[in-house]
């Protein structure tokens, strides 16, 4: 078999020209629902803050449905695809393993996407991201779910083989390097966790249909969050490899000690998992034994594994830095760190974002008593954008000015442009998410048009300092939609106008 | 360099001192916070309640029907306001998109709460208090609540449950 290759000039690494195409496919798709997610957002944003409104009620909760699966859905899993492409085939420098099943991975993806998308935009699933039944959608929404999760499994499996097929032929010897193995462990447990949307969309898909009775509406949110939430395990282990990643491509750091970090990816693996029941905290169905046994003992164990990742990504930066020479006093090295660089000021948003609001807040409000103050209130999208936006996203936004060059082969365009961008689009989340986080703590539900409500026969006042929350919330978010479309803008622009890196052959 | 192989026997290079300390500060705090929950469960006076049945929709229909006929006082807005005595069995409805009936409780007196819904999910959230709970068909959840402020409270309903959603809205009142 003969497989093209190429030798990145940057880092050595030989790159497959299968992977390198399936890479690029993948992420301009996860880009090109950025944007449209975006979109979505600033128009979300302009009718909570209620002075604006700008919206109906129809379409607000049509296009918030949408939002939720371009950005968490799409955007988030398009990406990881091509974050578990490049960790398996060019970190390994092998070719990438069956592309034909990677392509079918893509297809399906894409196909089962673009259903959902249209089936929202036809109206014909207002549901939201949860889909709880009996609310029910056109039976084609989630058919396309479904799809579109069996191809992220056909994406996994393809790293997997890549992996596998590089250690048979000699590729690499030992173990896998850092940030393949945090990849292996996104795999291993995205597998585990779409086992969880089969059991929760694949019955509720049948009863769409109308062939088989509806299941029981507690048993679905069980199966669900099975799924909805342990999926953002995925998205938290391929945000931390990216840390690492970004970690050695920003300031050369190397891991200390390779035995903490892969004992940390480990209890992901094992812990991080389990815990889903802090979304039927205030639901009847369970136990309190039952929910505080799965949201406190081991999710605890996985928090050990977050609280180890935070100590040795900034560690491992300032090691490495510090070795660079910048040694004056205790914090020397912070000041003459790559501030300038937008992957290295992604990182740090990241990380300090991910761990302080979106972490901290996550394990507060899961907790048994205080969830009855936090359940559906604007808190918990405060939270989750504090862990999926500043955390994930500005992870995968601060690569991308790494994978440009590297896979794309064109220098960043607009390169003072792509230095504000971390800060334009991380302060704006920071004020998003504290502003939604705060507002939420006056009970102010989430996906809720209009908490005046207007139209009802009683109408409701939050006083105040809530409208004025809302508005900083809003605030915030057009901010965060700035800094986001400048991100695509000079993601699109690199692929049309970017300066040609020269390769050798 | 985390993108590199690493060293052979990796797993025999010991951790460094600091990765050491940090381990022990995190795992004391894992206990610490694994501690504090069940802690809390037991010392608290506020937790979720785990009091629930299993009810069809049509017999939960039935029953919110005759409590709303046995304790009805009046009513507002189209919507039935009742007065039950303390300690009885008191049932609160959700449907697309109305909460029934008003409540008229007292202050300090204790209720038993069924909270259901008959068609699809709902959020219980009591403003301004801000107490949140979920209402499942199919479910018949039972909340213990004793009102300790007097005044005029909303029930809002935070689980999208449609178009007319954030038209939902109840009320209690405490006297």
């Amino acid at each position: 078999m003969n497989w093209k290759f190429r030798v990145c000039p940057t880092t050595g690494l030989k790159v497959h020209d299968s992977a390198e195409t399936l890479i690029q496919v993948n992420a301009v798709t996860a880009i090109v629902f950025l944007l449209v997610g975006g979109a979505l957002a600033l128009l979300m944003v302009l009718t909570r803050w209620q002075v604006v409104h700008i919206l109906p009620a129809d379409y607000f909760y049509r296009l918030l449905t949408l939002h939720g699966i371009a950005m968490l859905v799409a955007w988030i899993i398009f990406f990881e695809m091509a974050v578990l492409y490049f960790a398996s085939a060019v970190l390994l420098s092998h070719r990438l393993a069956v592309p034909w099943l990677a392509w079918t991975q893509y297809i399906l993806m894409l196909v089962g996407a673009a259903m959902v998308t249209v089936m929202v935009l036809m109206g014909k699933a207002d549901v939201m991201f949860t889909s709880y039944i009996p609310l029910q959608a056109h039976h084609m929404y989630y058919l396309g779910v479904i799809l579109f999760a069996v191809g992220a499994i056909l994406g996994c499996i393809v790293f997997f083989a890549t992996v596998t097929s590089a250690k048979v032929e000699g590729a690499y010897e030992g173990s896998l390097s850092l940030v393949t193995y945090g990849a292996a462990a996104a795999a291993i447990i995205a597998i585990l966790t779409l086992a969880h949307g089969a059991i929760a969309l694949i019955p509720t898909w049948l009863w769409a249909l109308g062939v088989i009775p509806m299941m029981d509406p507690e048993a679905y949110i069980l199966m669900f969050w099975g799924f909805g939430h342990s999926s953002q395990q995925i998205n938290l282990c391929a945000m931390i490899a990216i840390w690492y990643l970004l970690g050695t491509l920003t300031v050369g750091s190397k891991p200390i000690s390779e035995k903490y970090c892969r004992t940390a990816f480990l209890f992901y693996i094992l812990f991080v998992l389990i815990p889903s029941e802090h979304h039927l905290l205030v639901d009847p169905g369970l136990s309190a034994a039952h929910k505080v046994w799965n949201t406190g003992y081991f999710m605890h164990l996985a928090i050990l594994a977050s609280m180890m990742h935070a100590f040795s990504v900034p560690a491992y930066v300032e090691v490495a830095l510090r070795k660079k020479g910048y040694t004056k006093g205790l914090f020397g090295w912070l000041k003459e760190a790559p501030w300038g660089n937008p992957a290295f000021s992604s990182l740090v948003f990241s990380v300090v974002g991910f761990g302080f609001l979106g972490g901290i807040s996550g394990v507060v409000y899961g907790t048994e008593q205080i969830n009855i103050i936090s359940h559906n209130t604007l808190r918990i999208p405060g939270h989750f954008h504090a862990t999926v936006v500043i955390g994930t996203t500005m992870a995968f936004m601060g690569v991308t000015y790494y994978v440009l060059p590297l896979i794309f082969k064109r220098e960043v365009a607009f390169p003072t442009a792509a230095r504000w961008q971390p800060y334009i689009y991380g302060t704006g989340m920071t004020i998003f998410s504290v502003a939604m986080m705060f507002v939420g703590g006056f009970g102010v539900p989430r996906r809720h048009w209009d908490i005046t409500a207007a139209d009802a026969v009683f109408q409701l006042n939050y006083g105040p300092v809530v409208n004025i929350g809302l508005a900083i919330t809003a605030i915030g978010g057009i901010l965060a939609a700035i800094g986001g479309l400048m991100y695509c803008l000079i993601a699109v622009a690199t692929l049309l106008i970017g300066k040609k890196i020269p390769q050798e052959a | 360099m985390s993108i590199n192989v690493p060293e052979k026997y990796w797993w025999d290079i010991p951790l460094d001192q600091d990765e050491k300390t940090w381990i022990k500060v995190a795992i004391v705090w894992c206990i610490l916070l694994t501690v504090m929950m069940p802690w809390w469960h037991i010392s608290g006076n506020q937790n979720p309640s785990s009091e629930f049945y299993r009810i069809t929709t049509d017999n939960f229909d039935k029953l919110t029907d005759k409590f709303i006929a046995k304790y009805k006082v009046g009513e507002e807005e189209g919507i039935d306001v009742v007065a039950p005595p303390a300690n009885t069995d008191v049932f609160v409805r959700g449907s697309q998109w109305m909460w029934e009936p008003i409540l008229k409780l007292k202050k300090n007196q204790t209720y038993r709460i069924h909270l259901s819904s008959v068609d699809v999910n709902h959020g219980f959230s009591i403003v301004p208090i801000n107490m949140n709970f979920q209402a499942v068909p199919g479910w018949d959840y039972v909340l213990t609540l004793t009102p300790t402020t007097s005044g005029e409270f909303h029930i809002v309903c935070n689980e999208f449950c449609g178009i007319g959603h954030h038209t939902m809205i109840g009320k209690i009142y405490v006297e």
